[in-house]
């Protein structure tokens, strides 16, 4: 892997060190690495995609990006992870190509040799009338400054089907916007391809003869980071059953708290609210005999008449140990992240999922006010859930709720908990 | 003559339901008798070997020799039996299969990367080197899926007052392909019952992947929306993209204010208007309109047709700009468009190894030859005056050649039909050596260009 060192440059450097900063892996890069150094950049790097995604999360853009170039073979699994960081990673490109002068995007599409060439101004004007008329039937009228690039019909399949672009004997004309988004997919395509290549080389040549050095450091970086994934809660966050109550009223997110509400009126929930929920609970900090007998007080009311002591304890009790490791493979499952969450596909008669997206906007309304928001505080998470800015809508409802700014942005129910946790014990500490 | 008749009795008795009754069962002549004649002296076995070389079967250095070897094709003979994968190293093989088969439904498919005879030995290794590398960008529009916007015939049937909408889907995409993709190449084909195909010949459009297809398919596709959309067309944006608009001012608007409206009579009658009204998503005007419409039971001592007059009303009430209501804008247009654009098989276009019919098949329903439609004539063109096979074989059995270096489809009604194929074919052929000539391989990427 070949790491370029950071480097302080002045901002009106010339076109052909673009090429430094920005790369666009189109091969995967040779592995020459000082171990030492291979840490530092995975931890940098790393702790600027989370800046990133807690920055989007929060609705703002990270100010100063680091020059590094770091592929994460990924040794680890977790297609989460990988998508993850692709995701972060096309953000990322997409953001600073975006800063990119007019003309340094042009030569850098040409160096990274995509094929599309910037048209002329005689053959804008030919075309400009057809231009508009496309650019007006997509409600993204043109401006002045415009560019647009033409591309052979091809190599644009998403642009065209939908006829966002004007096609003309076998081009396409494609606006300024419309192309970034194309690079970026073709960005984290070859991205993609990279850590598959690299991964192969990692997991044939790289783990027998470095395997002591590497290896750990992988796995930690790519298991201990990402922020905390809350697989090992911290003692002072213990929650014991008589607690769970008032804790779920006061710290809960509306995710866990519509589905432990839920819990409670109706003595059951579907496969995907127990582990939506169940999952929390174990990063809250329940230990398992408490979450076995808090699970089975629940259901005794409904299922455990109908099923059985013995059944509950060969299903439901069984999931709830597996859920802590504690059978079958013993992986210890690691509780959701917003991202997860969000993306759940609740259907009939389920709870889980996230609330901001899953909720019809008269039924947010409702559970909001029951939580304690303000009717001015509602609309403007209303507002940001219409925009599909669910993360921040749920911080925003924090910050109702606690009279507190929270920066960072949630980003997992577990860190909503622990950040109500500490703003109420820094209350009662102070009076 | 007896002999015909003798072929006819035969094919009668093994239906004893209609031992009685003339061939009722059994459309105009169609028989395997007539078939092998027809192979064996009209279908123009050579000149579609030609066409799907693409300049391959020649002495020029740059020819593949294997290419049209490497074409699946798949016949459907007698009582359904299905054969896959068939395909000949050259047009003797491909002749002689054909006239020993005489299989009732000949298909196309695509060029593979090995001869698909040979395809289960390159199976192995999981490393899947049988697959296909070209073939044709091919549309079917098929009368059938008009149905709800057409009353004078349903299903199976066509006739001169529907038969327009295939026009129309001919003009657009004939002109669309051109235009706006630049391919040049391109064949129409009378599909010998209810539509049409489309088979676009340039290298460029033999070479599409799947996804870049599925593109171009939705790319025209316009009518959307199951069964509980009342209104299949949406046209948002401020104004149409310059494909829609195009298409409606050159074809679409003239053939329905012109052609649909009239031959269709789309308001003549309750149930009829009452489907152009549920597009229009303002009730109140729907309901204005109703009224005027449904107590005119006298029409008025205007000699215009009763059609035309309402549509005019119905156009200057959503055009007049009084009622300001959110997507009336284009409401007019909708409905031209949802009367009259193209709807094709999304399906048949999206993938690389479907099978289409070739050219020149009789289909067996309606014993009438695929012929070939020239779409700078197309409005000429009349489904029921097709030449069948019966036809074709009375006009060779009562002519004679009137020289040695005649052809025998020559003194038939198939020839015009040859002839426009031809002249399609010459187009490409010369292409095709041009590209040859130059060598330049246009790469699925183009990024030499």
């Amino acid at each position: 892997m070949e790491i370029v060192r950071s480097q302080r440059e002045p901002t009106h450097s010339a076109a052909s060190t673009t090429s430094a900063k920005l790369s666009f892996y189109r091969s995967a890069p040779a592995l020459e690495v000082r171990l030492e150094d291979f840490e530092l950049y995975a931890i940098d790097r790393l702790r600027v995609l989370q800046g990133i995604s807690d920055g989007l999360s929060r609705g703002k853009k990270p100010e100063e990006m680091e020059k590094l170039v770091l592929l994460l073979s990924t040794s680890p699994p977790r297609d989460e992870l990988r998508k993850w960081f692709l995701s972060m990673e096309t953000s990322l490109f997409r953001y600073r190509f975006r800063l990119e002068s007019p003309e340094s995007q042009r030569s850098l599409m040409s160096e990274f040799q995509l094929p599309y060439k910037a048209i002329s101004r005689a053959e804008f004007e030919t075309v400009k009338e057809k231009l508009n008329q496309v650019a007006r039937s997509i409600g993204q009228p043109l401006n002045a400054d415009t560019l647009f690039f033409k591309a052979p019909f091809e190599e644009v399949p998403e642009l065209f089907a939908g006829r966002r672009v004007f096609l003309q004997k076998g081009f396409a004309y494609v606006a300024m916007h419309q192309v970034v988004s194309l690079v970026a997919t073709q960005f984290r395509s070859n991205l993609s391809k990279c850590l598959v290549l690299t991964n192969r080389k990692w997991t044939s040549t790289i783990r027998d003869t470095e395997r002591d050095r590497l290896a750990p450091i992988i796995e930690a970086l790519s298991t201990g980071y990402l922020g905390p994934d809350y697989s090992q809660p911290k003692n002072s966050a213990e929650i014991s059953l008589k607690d769970i109550n008032g804790q779920a009223s006061s710290s809960f997110p509306l995710c866990m708290r519509h589905l432990f509400d839920k819990l409670r009126e109706t003595h059951h929930l579907k496969h995907g609210g127990r582990m939506q929920l169940g999952l929390f609970l174990k990063g809250v900090g329940l230990r398992l005999e408490d979450a076995l007998l808090f699970w089975k007080s629940e259901f005794s009311q409904k299922v455990l008449q109908i099923v059985g002591a013995e059944r509950f304890d060969k299903e439901y009790a069984y999931s709830i140990r597996h859920n802590y490791g504690k059978e079958g493979k013993r992986t210890d499952y690691t509780p959701y992240s917003c991202q997860k969450v969000i993306s759940s596909t609740p259907s009939t008669g389920d709870h889980h999922g996230c609330p901001y997206r899953h909720f019809s906007e008269e039924n947010l309304r409702a559970a909001l006010t029951k939580m304690g928001v303000c009717g001015r505080s509602v609309d403007g998470i209303l507002d940001k859930v219409r925009n599909k800015h669910y993360q921040i809508a749920c911080t925003l409802t924090f910050e109702a709720i606690h009279d507190a700014p929270y920066d960072s942005g949630i980003n997992h129910p577990n860190q909503y908990f622990d950040a109500s946790r500490k703003i109420l014990q820094n209350k009662m500490e102070s009076t | 003559m007896s002999k015909d008749e003798n072929l006819v009795e035969d094919e009668m008795q093994i239906d004893q339901h209609d031992s009685d009754r003339p061939q009722k069962n059994v459309p105009d002549g169609f028989s395997e008798d007539y078939l092998k004649v027809y192979y064996g002296k009209l279908f123009p076995c050579v000149d579609i070997y030609r066409w799907l070389s693409y300049g391959n079967d020649g002495k020029h250095p740059a020819c593949d020799q294997s290419y049209f070897g490497r074409r699946e094709f798949s016949f459907t003979l007698e009582n359904d039996i299905y054969l896959r994968f068939l395909s000949f190293n050259n047009v003797v093989e491909m002749e002689s299969s054909i006239r020993k088969k005489c299989p009732f439904k000949i298909d196309i498919g695509p060029v593979y990367t090995v001869d698909p005879a040979k395809r289960r030995a390159y199976a192995q290794g999981g490393n899947n080197v049988f697959s296909p590398i070209e073939r044709e960008l091919v549309f079917d529009i098929d009368m059938s899926d008009y149905d709800d916007v057409r009353y004078c015939c349903s299903g199976a049937d066509v006739c001169l007052d529907c038969w327009p909408l295939m026009n129309v889907a001919i003009k657009v995409l004939d002109m669309s392909l051109r235009e706006d993709f630049g391919f040049n190449h391109i064949l129409w084909v009378y599909s010998g019952r209810r539509g049409v195909h489309c088979w676009v010949c340039d290298g460029r459009a033999r070479r599409l992947r799947d996804e870049q297809r599925a593109s171009i398919a939705e790319y025209f596709h316009v009518n959307k929306g199951g069964e509980n959309n009342a209104k299949k067309v949406n046209l948002t944006g401020a104004v149409l993209h310059p494909f829609l608009a195009r298409s409606y001012t050159e074809v679409l608007k003239d053939s329905f204010e012109k052609k649909m409206l009239l031959s269709q009579k789309l308001f003549a009658s309750e149930d009829r208007f009452q489907k152009i009204l549920q597009i229009i998503p303002d009730d109140s005007i729907a309901s204005e309109l109703l009224d005027k419409w449904q107590g005119n039971r006298r029409s008025s001592i205007s000699k215009e047709d009763v059609n035309v007059s309402r549509w005019e009303q119905l156009k200057h009430v959503l055009q007049s700009g009084k009622h300001k209501v959110q997507g009336l804008r284009r409401c007019v247009e909708e409905i031209i468009f949802t009367y009259t654009f193209p709807r094709l098989d999304m399906e048949v276009s999206k993938h690389m190894n479907h099978l289409l019919k070739a050219p020149f098949c009789v289909h067996p329903k309606t014993g009438r030859i695929c012929v070939p439609i020239d779409p700078n004539d197309c409005d000429d063109f009349d489904p029921t005056t097709v030449p069948t096979l019966s036809q074709l074989i009375e006009e060779l059995n009562m002519s004679n050649k009137r020289s040695e270096s005649e052809e025998d489809w020559e003194r038939t009604s198939l020839r015009k039909s040859i002839e426009i194929f031809r002249s399609f074919l010459s187009a490409l052929l010369k292409s095709c050596k041009k590209e040859m000539n130059s060598n330049v391989r246009q790469s699925t990427d183009a990024r030499n260009w």
